[in-house]
């Protein structure tokens, strides 16, 4: 990794930075934010999904852990919000190693390996909102308690730019990967495994390493949701909607990239917030544009846009 | 090396077996390759060929018999640590990382024995060059022509760094010139220390490259020996033209 690989994640962060000091507009603000909180997560899904080739369903799983363990030590046991963030997680990760080690080792793959991920997302779900400790149906809420030693913001721009932080290092991350053995070996198990076993690549070690890493970082989307909200259900944190979204705004917006992630997470807010300025809050309305839009993305090859555009760039340079 | 020494084999197969519910694959398959060598195993479709190979590379697990790899028992284990331990492979049906490039495929393989992107990008360079893909290393693994496809596998392989490189059938579907161009690359890989057991269809090349060949046929080898005492084997004639072809042959001679 090289200083010039990582220039475009500055200027994300310089760019993010700029935006807190000039837009005052809580709305803004606050779709910037819910948008960061959902690109971080998505970053994590795409370190096993779009690296991987791993199509989990179920990360609300990893995020649920991150905001519900986060959420736990503080509320019910008085940890500073700084340890309990750290907690939340390194909870997230075990369960992501955990979840790997049963499904990988009994050589789940594909839909199947999509459909148990569902499932544990699922029980998680239902646990969640049956338990004492996760405050059940009603959910929990985080006394407000607000200061920088308590990682609770009154603006929304401080927000903004954790968020941004936190993504950027999910960049980093997801870049130091890109350019690692780890990462070569990742993406030869996602095109093809048996050529990847021949060259000496531990399918199962590998994969293990992915989903506990991709877990982490989607349980810090958790652990951000809970900080900025101060309020989780086991709808919010262990719902679908944030296993489809992680999926989706990689998928939409490049897998197996960098800035796909952050792409995508604008496009699907963008477009779900826009429509429901314009034709008013149905429910269920951004799903159904999701899954348009998902539908087009399959259909039509999207993510080559860059490439071909590129290939015409250097086309037209060269004679 | 140990208690195996006395054994002048690199590779040896002893009593080998797998059977698929009640048909036996291959029966009890024993063989030796030498170090330094260049070994052909050859046989009529269907004869257990390929079984065979994916059993010694870990593919496949034995039902029965052992391999020995430089005197260690190897029977069984998984497909990387034999990786690790010097065993590579290609397959028949090449299997491409067709997202990557040329470059980037190699490269997988040359991580296996370097951490770092610098020198396994390095060593995936060089080893490109040495097998001809030069000119393609940066374009998508996909874009290439079955010859070009073919030397990707090898060169994969080769960038595990092997001691012995097992080659399933990477001369069929070549074109005349491409394959006069691939034998010296053979050739070239086991000079470098690399020994080589191929299975192979394609008769000219194993003549002209391999000093010693097995006959494999319904699963059993019926032969071993020098390529040019072998296929006069009346055996092996009749593995391939069916019984009596032999004597009528030697007939018309």
């Amino acid at each position: 990794m090289t200083l010039r690989e990582t220039l475009p994640i500055l200027g994300f962060l310089i760019g993010a930075v700029l935006v807190s000091l000039f837009v005052t507009s809580n709305v803004v603000l606050n779709f910037l934010v819910f948008t960061l909180i959902l690109a971080i997560a998505a970053q994590g899904w795409n370190l096993l999904g779009g690296y991987g080739g791993q199509y989990s369903f179920g990360h609300a799983a990893f995020f649920g852990m991150g905001a519900y363990v986060s959420a736990i030590l503080q509320q019910r046991f008085g940890v500073n919000a700084y340890p309990a963030v750290a907690f939340g997680i390194a909870a997230a990760a075990l369960l992501g190693y955990a979840i790997g080690a049963m499904v990988f080792r009994a050589g789940l793959r594909g839909s199947y390996f999509a459909l148990v991920t569902l499932a544990f997302a699922e029980v998680l779900r239902i646990l969640a909102n049956a338990t004492e400790i996760t405050g059940g149906a009603a959910g929990l809420l985080i006394s407000l308690n607000l200061g920088a030693g308590n990682l609770q913001f009154a603006d929304r721009s401080s927000f903004l730019i954790l968020g941004a932080v936190l993504l950027a290092f999910g960049m980093l991350i997801t870049l130091a990967l890109e350019k690692s053995r780890l990462g070569a070996q990742l993406v030869a198990v996602r095109e093809n495994e048996a050529a990847a076993a021949a060259l000496g690549v531990d399918i199962l070690a590998v994969k293990l390493s992915a989903i506990s890493l991709s877990a982490a970082l989607t349980g810090a989307a958790g652990a951000l949701y809970t900080q900025y909200f101060l309020y989780i259900d086991s709808n919010i944190a262990f719902g679908t909607w944030i296993s489809v979204e992680a999926l989706l705004a990689p998928i939409i917006g490049g897998a197996g990239t960098v800035f796909g992630p952050l792409i995508g997470a604008l496009i699907l807010q963008g477009l779900s917030e826009g429509t429901k300025m314009l034709i008013g809050k149905i429910p269920g309305l951004d799903l159904i544009i999701f899954g348009v839009l998902l539908i087009l993305v399959v259909r039509f090859p999207l993510h080559r846009i860059p490439g071909l555009l590129a290939a015409r760039w250097r086309g037209k340079g060269t004679p | 090396m140990t208690g195996q020494g006395r054994d002048p084999a690199f590779l040896a197969v002893r009593d080998l077996t797998k059977r698929f519910g009640g048909l036996t694959a291959v029966s009890e398959a024993t063989l030796d390759v030498r170090e330094g060598s260049i070994t052909g195993l050859i046989g009529p479709n269907g004869a257990g060929k390929t079984t065979l190979f994916a059993m010694i590379a870990g593919f496949e697990q034995p039902s029965a018999g052992l391999v020995l790899l430089d005197g260690e028992e190897i029977t069984g284990r998984k497909p990387h640590d034999l990786a690790k331990l010097g065993l590579a492979r290609t397959f028949q049906i090449v299997q491409p990382f067709a997202g990557l490039s040329v470059r980037e495929n190699i490269a997988v393989g040359a991580f296996l024995r370097l951490p770092k992107r610098r020198d396994a990008l390095a060593l995936s360079e060089e080893v490109g060059q040495r097998l001809g893909l030069g000119p393609q290393l940066d374009k998508p693994a996909a874009a290439l022509t079955v010859a070009g496809r073919k030397r990707l596998e090898v060169a994969r392989a080769l960038a595990t760094r092997p001691r012995i490189l097992l080659l399933d059938e990477v001369l069929a579907g070549l074109n005349p010139s491409e394959l006069r161009d691939f034998l010296p690359v053979l050739q070239d890989i086991r000079a470098g220390g690399v020994t080589i057991l191929m299975i192979e269809h394609v008769m000219q090349a194993v003549m002209s490259l391999c000093e010693h060949v097995h006959v494999i046929s319904g699963g059993r080898i019926i032969a071993s020996g020098e390529a040019a005492e072998v296929v006069g084997n009346p055996a092996v004639i009749e593995a391939y033209l069916g019984p009596g072809a032999a004597q009528r042959l030697a007939a018309h001679a």
